[in-house]
C-alpha cells in the first residue's frame, strides 16, 4: 500500500531536526511523522540558535508534514512565542491544505504564527521587513 | 500488507513512538477503505489526539481499527481504551479548552468534530473508552449538532 504514505519520508524522525542558517535567518524543513520528543528537541534548540547566532528570523518549512495535531501545534505556537521573545520572527511555510482544513475543525488557528506559501515568500518577508521596521507597517510600504 | 485484513488490527499504545505506529496504522487503513486526503487527514488527526489522551491521562492502552460496510458505504471504526483513572466529568473534558495534563484542551472536543460518530465511556477508576467512526464519502457532521 505504497499510496498510504504520500510524503517523501514515511519514517518517523527521531532526533534532531537539522537547523540550517541563510544569512540572518534559520532554516527548519520538517518531513514526515515527527516524534513528540523530536519536536520539543527543536523547540529547545532554536531557541539556544537564535540566542548564539543573533538570527532575526525563523523558518520552519511544514509541506513534508502529513499531520499536525494539537500537540505539534501547540509547539509551533510556542515555538513563533518563543521566537518573537528573542528578537526574531517565526513563519510558517507550505502548509498542506488538508492539514489546514484539519486544524481549523480541530480548533486550533494558531493566532500569533506568521505564515507564507513558500520558502521564497517568507525570507522575502523576513529580509524586507529588518528588526527595525515595525509589524504594523507591513502593508503600508510602498513596492 | 492484506487487503481487508490490514485494517483490522489492535495496536498498543504505551510511549510516544507507538503514537507513530497509531498514526501510520490509521492512515494506511483509511486509504486501503477509499477515505480522499482530506478525510484520510482528518482521521488520522483524530486519532492521534485520542490516542495521545490514552497514553497521557490512561497511563497507556490499545487502539483498535475495524473496517465498516453499511449499504455499500465503507467506513473505518477506530476503539481507545485504557484502564486509567476515567473521567469524572465528562461534560467538562469535552469542552474546548478544558485541560488537565498542560495542552491546549483541543483533544477530546477537537476529535469529535474530525470524525461522523463519537462515543465515550468512562468509569472513575474503571478506564476510558472512546469510540469513533467515519464513513467514506459522507458530508461533515452539521456543526450544530457538535
Amino acid at each position: 500500500m505504497s499510496e498510504a504514505f504520500p510524503g517523501p519520508h514515511a519514517g518517523p524522525v527521531t532526533g534532531h531536526v537539522p537547523v540550517l542558517r541563510l544569512g540572518e535567518v534559520l532554516l527548519v524543513t520538517l518531513q514526515g511523522d515527527l516524534h513528540d520528543s523530536t519536536a520539543q528537541q527543536l523547540q529547545q534548540d532554536l531557541a539556544e540558535t537564535i540566542s548564539r547566532s543573533g538570527a532575526t528570523g525563523v523558518i520552519i518549512d511544514i509541506s513534508g508534514v502529513e499531520i499536525v495535531d494539537s500537540f505539534l501545534g501547540r509547539v509551533l505556537a510556542e515555538i513563533a512565542g518563543q521566537t518573537e521573545l528573542l528578537a526574531a520572527r517565526t513563519v510558517l511555510v507550505g502548509m498542506r491544505p488538508a492539514v489546514a482544513i484539519t486544524l481549523v475543525e480541530l480548533g486550533l488557528t494558531l493566532p500569533g504564527v506568521h505564515t507564507a506559501l513558500s520558502t521564497e515568500v517568507a525570507l522575502d518577508l523576513l529580509t524586507r521587513h529588518a528588526p527595525s521596521s515595525h509589524f504594523g507597517g507591513l502593508r503600508q510600504e510602498s513596492p | 500488507m492484506h487487503t481487508a485484513a490490514g485494517a483490522q488490527a489492535r495496536l498498543p499504545i504505551r510511549s510516544d513512538m507507538d503514537l507513530v505506529w497509531v498514526r501510520q496504522h490509521v492512515r494506511q487503513a483509511a486509504a486501503q477503505i477509499g477515505f480522499g486526503l482530506v478525510d484520510q487527514t482528518k482521521l488520522v488527526t483524530a486519532a492521534s489526539e485520542l490516542a495521545r489522551n490514552t497514553l497521557v491521562y490512561g497511563g497507556g492502552g490499545t487502539m483498535e481499527t475495524e473496517p465498516l460496510a453499511e449499504g455499500g458505504t465503507r467506513g473505518l471504526r477506530l476503539t481507545f481504551s485504557d484502564e486509567g483513572p476515567g473521567i469524572a466529568d465528562l461534560e467538562q473534558a469535552l469542552s474546548d479548552g478544558f485541560t488537565s495534563g498542560g495542552g491546549l484542551g483541543m483533544g477530546l472536543g477537537g476529535a469529535r468534530r474530525l470524525v461522523h460518530e463519537f462515543a465515550i465511556e468512562s468509569n472513575p477508576g474503571a478506564g476510558t473508552t472512546v469510540r469513533v467512526t467515519s464513513w467514506v464519502g459522507r458530508a461533515p457532521r452539521p456543526r450544530e449538532e457538535i
